[in-house]
């Protein structure tokens, strides 16, 4: 049957994986915007400037960072960077919360969209006026190399791709247990709900809602250091994708985690499929959904009538 | 408009129709700001006066640029024609995007506009007719009704200045009739103006649209000023630009757009020589403005104006 189309179960496996992988990247980013919003009522724009500044980060850790500081030798590899990337970005986050969202909580919602997306702008704008749009190359870990090869079928699954799916996963996994199974994701939804009624309880709001804004950011830079070996490392990285992620999240609704997680994967698999069947539209088929869906469902697929 | 202000209109306009005969600011420059001109003064209607921001108004701009572009390079349409034929573009395409935007509120509507916007930017990389990354260059300007030869950059001048104060016109009656009152109530209060009885859907549809239509004129006159229509002018960072223009000039004042779209215009011109400064001058301008400065400077020169006034009759 697959002959007939003129598809290879080879190259159907191939680009359901592509799409795996970028279904990841968009669960695990409006995974991060769904927490932002749900905290502080705002849509993070530059979120895609803060992925891309995650990637950076690991990049110039590995290739830079020795040079800066007068020892050619010292380089952060993969897996520290993996952690300390997403800490030093969300520390970013963290003041950028303090110093200016904090400003603008009493005004209309779209304040915050611009002042973001300013941000996004200054932010790109300044690592393209130093390391232009050519785009760097990060190596794939020594232990991720290779492939695993399933030879009755003659395909090759590369190791890094899996454990991309793998680690994305387990962190949108354990973002959901963490929201909908302890204290502390307790006290967030109740701050989404009511932040008013829980700060008379007692709860530190103002602290949480910068706890917020930190961790999704943090999950950005996270994705940007994953995403860092698969695509080149470039300043615009950030921005293309991030515009995919906004129909996502429109799609989804952000009124549910795991809303997030299904739609993002469930939109990378039907951009793979695409372009398995009709590539021309791949781009665009994210979109496309997005309107039948607001034509359907205007609240979203998993979002609440508001 | 009492008789003082309507004084000030002749004399500002009057001084527009000056600019050609001086040689110190190059007239292909006012040409452009005009075009942002108004191309800000129609998302303006949107923003400021009905309070639904887009973040996808490239879409209009740019798909407008790409038709005229089209039929007066490769189909020889006369000028006249070609500008009609991209406004109504712009206007059709409005229609489809606001029908679907305005299903959803606040900042939905401008994740949905933005969306939508990009398709548009992906169907005119693949297109056959838009030309890829060249875009559509060499577009004809024509001669205006058989007569005037637009290629003189004065003739063109005057045909720009002429569509400018007629899209501006077109705001300033919409704004100031009994339609612009139910806009701005719905800004203020869309529960209340819906509980009024005001088909609230259809208005906001009616704005979307006519903004659409103006932005989609400038797209049309932008590319024969320039004679080239490119991906530029479908891409997000104008739909963030003409943000900016809106909100630094003072979204919610008619002038407001105008003066953003002469300082956005000039700073990038001043700085396109020195690499990626202008995007860095673009996104601080932003940060600045939400921060500090969110009526815009129309809208603070208003404000100073009426406490002087106050205190000079206390």
């Amino acid at each position: 049957m697959f002959e007939l189309l003129g598809i290879t179960p080879q190259g159907l496996v191939a680009q359901l994986l592509v799409g795996l992988i970028n279904g990841s990247f968009y669960a695990m980013l409006s995974l991060g915007l769904a927490i932002i919003f749900g905290l502080l009522n705002i849509i993070n724009f530059s979120h895609g400037a803060q992925y891309m500044l995650g990637a950076f980060a690991a990049w110039i850790g590995a290739t830079q960072l020795g040079a800066w500081i007068g020892n050619p030798e010292f380089s952060i590899g993969y897996w520290p960077a993996l952690v300390l990337s997403p800490l030093l970005i969300g520390a970013s986050g963290i003041v950028i919360e303090r110093t200016m969202l904090r400003r603008l909580y009493h005004l209309d919602p779209l304040y915050g969209l611009l002042l973001t997306f300013g941000l996004a702008l200054v932010i790109e704008g300044m690592f393209r006026h130093w390391y232009g749009i050519s785009g760097e190359n990060y190596e794939v870990p020594e232990s991720l190399t290779g492939a695993f090869r399933l030879e009755g079928i003659g395909l090759a699954l590369p190791k890094y791709r899996l454990w991309v799916v793998a680690a994305s996963l387990a962190v949108c996994f354990a973002s959901w247990v963490f929201i909908e199974r302890t204290k502390l994701g307790a006290y967030l939804r109740a701050g989404t709900e009511n932040p008013a009624l829980l700060q008379a309880f007692g709860v530190n709001v103002p602290l949480l809602i910068t706890a917020a804004y930190g961790y999704g950011v943090a999950l950005a830079a996270f994705a940007g250091v994953l995403a860092a070996p698969i695509f080149q490392v470039s300043p615009l990285m950030g921005s293309n994708l991030i515009i995919v992620v906004f129909a996502v999240v429109v799609i989804g609704g952000m009124g549910s985690i795991m809303g997030s997680i299904v739609t993002g994967i469930g939109l990378g698999l039907i951009e793979g499929l695409t372009k398995v069947f009709y590539a021309q539209a791949s781009d665009v088929v994210v979109f496309v959904i997005m309107a039948i869906v607001l034509l359907l469902r205007p609240a979203g697929l998993f979002g609440r009538e508001t | 408009m009492n008789g003082r202000s309507r004084a000030w209109v002749v004399a500002a306009v009057a001084a527009g129709g000056l600019l050609p005969f001086q040689d110190v600011i190059y007239i292909v420059l006012v040409m452009k700001v005009l075009c942002f001109a108004l191309f800000a003064c129609a998302f303006n209607l949107l923003l400021g006066f009905t309070g639904l921001l887009s973040f996808g108004h490239a879409a209009f701009f740019g798909s407008a640029a790409y038709v005229t572009g089209y039929l007066c390079r490769s189909l020889g349409w006369p000028t006249e024609a070609g500008i009609l034929a991209g406004t109504l573009t712009a206007a059709a395409l409005g229609f489809v995007v606001g029908s679907l935007a305005i299903r959803r509120l606040g900042i939905y509507f401008a994740m949905i506009t933005l969306a939508l916007a990009q398709m548009v930017y992906f169907l005119a990389v693949q297109l056959p007719f838009t030309g890829g990354e060249d875009g559509i260059q060499g577009i004809p300007r024509g001669t205006l009704f058989g007569l005037i030869d637009l290629k003189n950059d004065t003739a063109m001048y005057y045909f720009v200045y002429a569509v400018f104060l007629c899209g501006f016109a077109i705001v300033y009656r919409a704004v100031h009739s009994p339609f612009g009152q139910v806009l701005k109530a719905i800004r203020e209060n869309e529960p209340r103006a819906l509980s009024l009885g005001y088909d609230v859907a259809r208005f906001k549809l009616l704005a979307f649209v006519l903004s659409a239509t103006l932005a989609g004129l400038a797209g049309s006159t932008k590319s024969l000023v320039y004679q080239l229509a490119t991906l530029t002018d479908v891409h997000w960072h104008i739909s963030g630009e003409v943000v900016l223009m809106t909100l630094l000039g003072g979204m919610g004042t008619m002038l407001g757009p105008v003066v953003g779209a002469l300082t956005v215009v000039g700073l990038q011109n001043y700085l396109s020589g020195i690499g990626s400064w202008s995007t860095i001058a673009t996104g601080a301008i932003f940060v600045v403005c939400v921060l500090a400065f969110r009526r815009g400077i129309v809208g603070e020169l208003g404000a100073a104006a009426r406490r002087l006034i106050r205190t000079n009759n206390g």
